[in-house]
C-alpha cells in the first residue's frame, strides 16, 4: 500500500498540491483523474520520489520513499514520466534493459535477459527490439518506455499519462496490457488518465483531484455518477449506461 | 562513419542467424520482394563491434606513438628520446583529462554541445596567469614554475568549480541550466577582466604571457608527470567504477532516479572529478577549448554504442591519437610543431559551430 500524509507542494509560496492525505491500495489499477492543474502529476511524481515535497511524507509498505536507499526503492517502485528525452540514441532492447539496472547495476545476467525478453514480449515489441527509438512511432515508443518500467519488475508501477500520443486502438491495447500486468503479474499500477471513460473501463479504483485536493477516491460505481464528476471537473457531466458500462458524456 | 543501424539486408546465402530479420520483415507487412531484385553487390561491410573499434584505435595510437618516439631522430638518441617521452606523457595526460572530462560532463548535463570549458575553466586559467603577470611582471611566470604552482592552480580551479556547484545545487536553484548560464557569464567576466589587464601590460610582459595562453605539449616539465599520472589513474578508476551509472544518467534525471541512482550525489561527485581533470590538464598544458569537444563528438560517432565502457576508452584513445599523430606530422612533415594545438582548436571550433548550427539548440 502507498500511503501519503499531509503531502504538500508549493512553488515560491504558491501551493499546487495539498496538504493531502490518502492511500493507494495494493493490487489492481488505480487511475488518478482531474482537470488540468489539479496536481495529478505533482502527486504521482512525489509518490515516485522524483519531486521533493514541501512537507509531508510518502511510504510504500511502511518504507519512506525519500529516505530509503534509492536502489532499494527502485526494486519496489518504478515510475514513468510523461516526457522522456534521452541524450543517447538507443535501441528498444537497450532501453528496456535499463529497467534491469536496479537489480544488476548494469551487468546483465541470464535472469535479466529473460526479464527483458518477457517485457518486450508482453508489449509486443519483440520484432522492434533492434530498432532505434527515433525510428519508432510515438505509440511504439510509448510502449517501449512502459516495457522498460515493467522490466524493472517492481510491485508498484506509476505511470504519468501512458496513453499520451496513442490513438484509439493503441490506447485500448495499452490499457489491456496494463490490465494484464495487474492481473497476471500482480502489479499495483497507478496511472494518470485524461479520459474518464478509459479510467472507468479499465481500472479498479479512481482517485479524483481538483485544485490540489483529493475530492474523492472510490470504486468505479462510486465515482461514475453525475454529481461526483460534475463536481470534480467543474463541467456538466452526465453518466449513461452503454453496454452495461458507465460512460460519461460531457461534450454539450 | 556509417554505423550499421539497420539489420543487414538478408542475403540468400546468409547463415541461420540472418534469416530471422527477413521473416520478421514479412511479419511487419513490408514488402520483402523489393529487396531481392537489387543488383548483386559486393559483400557488405559490416561495422565491427564497439570493442573491436576501440582496439583498432588503440593499435593506431601505438603505431603513432612508436613513430613519434623513434623516427627522424637526428643527433643524440637518448636526448631526443627522453624529450619525446616527456611530451608523449604530457599528451597522455592531456588527452585523458580532456576526453574523460568532456564525455562525463556531457553525460551528466544531458547535452552533447557544451563542454567544461564553457563553465569558465579556461577563462579562469587565463585570468590567473594574466593577474600574475600584471602584479609580478612577466619574469614571474618563469620564476614560479614548479610543482607548487601547478598544485595551487589546480586547487584554485577545483575550488572555484566546487563552490559554484555547491552554491547552485544546495540552494533553491537546483538547476543545471542555471549552473551552465552562470558558468558562461563568469567565463565572460574572467575573459573581459583578463583582456583589460592584458591591455595594460608592457609589450614584453604580454609576449611572455601570450606563450602561456595557448596549449603547449612540447615544453611541459617532466617532473609533473608522475603526479599527473597518479591523478588520472585515481580519477579514471572512480569514473570506470561508475560506468554503468553513467549509462543510466544518459536517460536524464527522472529516469535515472527511477532506476535507483542517487542523482544528486552522482552529479556532484562527477562534476568535481571533471573539475579536477580539466584544472589539472589546463595547468599542465594550457587551455584547449575545443579539443575535448572534438574527441568526444568523434567518439560518439565512431563507437557505435552509448555505453560508457566503450565510449570513454574510445574518446581517450582518439584524443591521444589526434595529439600524437598530429604532433608527429607537424614536427616532421610540416616543420611547425608549435601549431598543433592551434590547428586542433581551429578544427574543433569549426566542428562545434557546424554542430551548433545544425542542431539549432544546446
Amino acid at each position: 500500500m502507498i500511503q501519503f500524509s499531509d503531502l504538500h507542494k508549493a512553488y515560491q509560496g504558491d501551493t499546487v498540491l495539498g496538504p493531502v492525505t490518502g492511500a493507494i491500495e495494493k493490487g489492481g489499477i488505480t487511475s488518478i483523474v482531474g482537470p488540468n492543474g489539479a496536481g495529478k502529476s505533482t502527486l504521482l511524481t512525489m509518490m515516485g520520489r522524483l519531486l521533493d515535497p514541501t512537507g509531508g511524507r510518502v511510504t510504500i509498505e511502511g518504507r519512506d520513499v525519500f529516505t530509503t536507499k534509492s536502489r532499494e526503492m527502485a526494486q519496489q517502485l518504478s515510475i514513468l514520466r510523461q516526457e522522456n528525452q534521452f541524450t543517447a540514441r538507443l535501441r528498444v532492447r537497450e532501453l528496456v534493459a535499463f529497467g534491469r539496472f536496479p537489480h544488476s547495476q548494469g551487468r546483465l545476467t541470464e535472469d535479466d535477459h529473460r526479464h527483458v525478453g518477457e517485457a518486450l514480449e508482453f508489449l509486443s515489441l519483440t520484432q522492434l527490439a533492434d530498432r532505434y527509438l527515433d525510428q519508432l512511432s510515438g505509440g511504439q515508443r510509448q510502449r517501449a518506455y512502459v516495457a522498460m518500467v515493467l522490466a524493472q519488475d517492481t510491485d508498484y508501477v506509476l505511470l504519468d499519462e501512458p496513453l499520451n500520443n496513442l490513438d484509439m486502438k493503441h490506447s485500448v491495447l495499452m490499457m489491456r496490457q496494463l490490465r494484464r500486468a495487474a492481473d497476471e503479474l500482480g502489479r499495483t499500477i497507478v496511472l494518470i488518465i485524461h479520459d474518464i471513460n478509459f479510467a472507468a473501463a479499465h481500472s479498479d479504483r479512481i482517485m479524483a483531484l481538483r485544485d490540489g485536493e483529493i475530492v474523492t477516491t472510490g470504486t468505479i460505481p462510486e465515482i461514475m455518477r453525475d454529481e461526483v464528476l460534475t463536481d470534480v471537473f467543474d463541467t456538466p457531466v452526465s453518466v449513461l449506461e452503454v453496454d452495461g458500462r458507465p460512460v460519461a458524456v460531457y461534450y454539450s | 562513419m556509417p554505423v550499421s543501424e539497420q539489420p543487414p539486408p538478408a542475403e540468400p546465402q546468409s547463415a541461420t542467424g540472418r534469416v530471422a530479420p527477413a521473416s520478421r520483415r514479412g511479419d511487419r507487412g513490408e514488402p520483402p520482394p523489393s529487396r531481392c531484385r537489387r543488383r548483386p553487390r559486393l559483400p557488405r561491410f559490416t561495422a565491427p563491434p564497439p570493442g573491436a573499434r576501440v582496439a583498432i584505435v588503440g593499435v593506431l595510437v601505438v603505431v603513432a606513438a612508436v613513430c613519434y618516439l623513434l623516427l627522424f631522430i637526428r643527433g643524440s638518441f637518448q636526448f631526443a628520446f627522453d624529450r619525446r617521452l616527456t611530451t608523449l606523457g604530457t599528451m597522455v595526460v592531456v588527452a585523458f583529462a580532456h576526453a574523460i572530462a568532456t564525455v562525463v560532463f556531457q553525460t551528466v548535463t544531458s547535452n552533447r554541445i557544451l563542454t567544461p570549458s564553457i563553465m569558465g575553466f579556461d577563462s579562469l586559467y587565463v585570468m590567473m596567469q594574466t593577474a600574475m603577470v600584471f602584479v609580478f611582471g612577466g619574469s614571474a611566470l618563469a620564476r614560479t614554475d614548479g610543482l607548487p604552482k601547478l598544485v595551487v592552480q589546480t586547487v584554485l580551479m577545483v575550488l572555484f568549480a566546487v563552490l559554484l556547484y555547491r552554491w547552485l545545487f544546495a540552494g533553491r536553484f537546483a538547476n543545471l541550466h542555471l549552473l551552465l548560464l552562470v558558468g558562461v557569464v563568469l567565463g565572460l567576466a574572467f575573459e573581459s577582466l583578463s583582456s583589460f589587464l592584458q591591455r595594460l601590460l608592457s609589450p614584453t610582459d604580454y609576449d611572455m604571457l601570450s606563450v602561456r595562453l595557448f596549449g603547449r605539449m612540447s615544453n611541459s616539465d617532466g617532473s609533473y608527470l608522475p603526479l599527473a599520472f597518479a591523478v588520472c589513474l585515481v580519477v579514471g578508476a572512480v569514473v570506470w567504477h561508475r560506468r554503468h551509472r553513467l549509462d543510466t544518467l544518459l536517460l536524464g534525471r527522472d529516469t535515472s532516479v527511477g532506476l535507483g541512482v542517487d542523482h544528486k550525489r552522482e552529479l556532484t561527485v562527477l562534476l568535481v572529478l571533471v573539475a579536477v581533470l580539466v584544472a589539472f590538464a589546463t595547468a599542465l598544458a594550457g587551455p584547449m577549448t575545443f579539443f575535448g569537444f572534438l574527441v568526444a563528438t568523434l567518439a560518439y560517432q565512431l563507437t557505435g554504442t552509448h555505453e560508457h565502457r566503450h565510449v570513454l576508452p574510445m574518446a581517450f584513445l582518439l584524443g591521444l591519437f589526434t595529439l600524437v599523430a598530429g604532433q608527429f606530422l607537424m614536427q616532421h612533415v610540416f616543420y611547425a610543431a608549435g601549431f598543433l594545438t592551434v590547428i586542433i582548436e581551429f578544427v574543433g571550433g569549426i566542428v562545434f559551430l557546424v554542430l551548433l548550427l545544425r542542431k539549432g539548440t544546446l
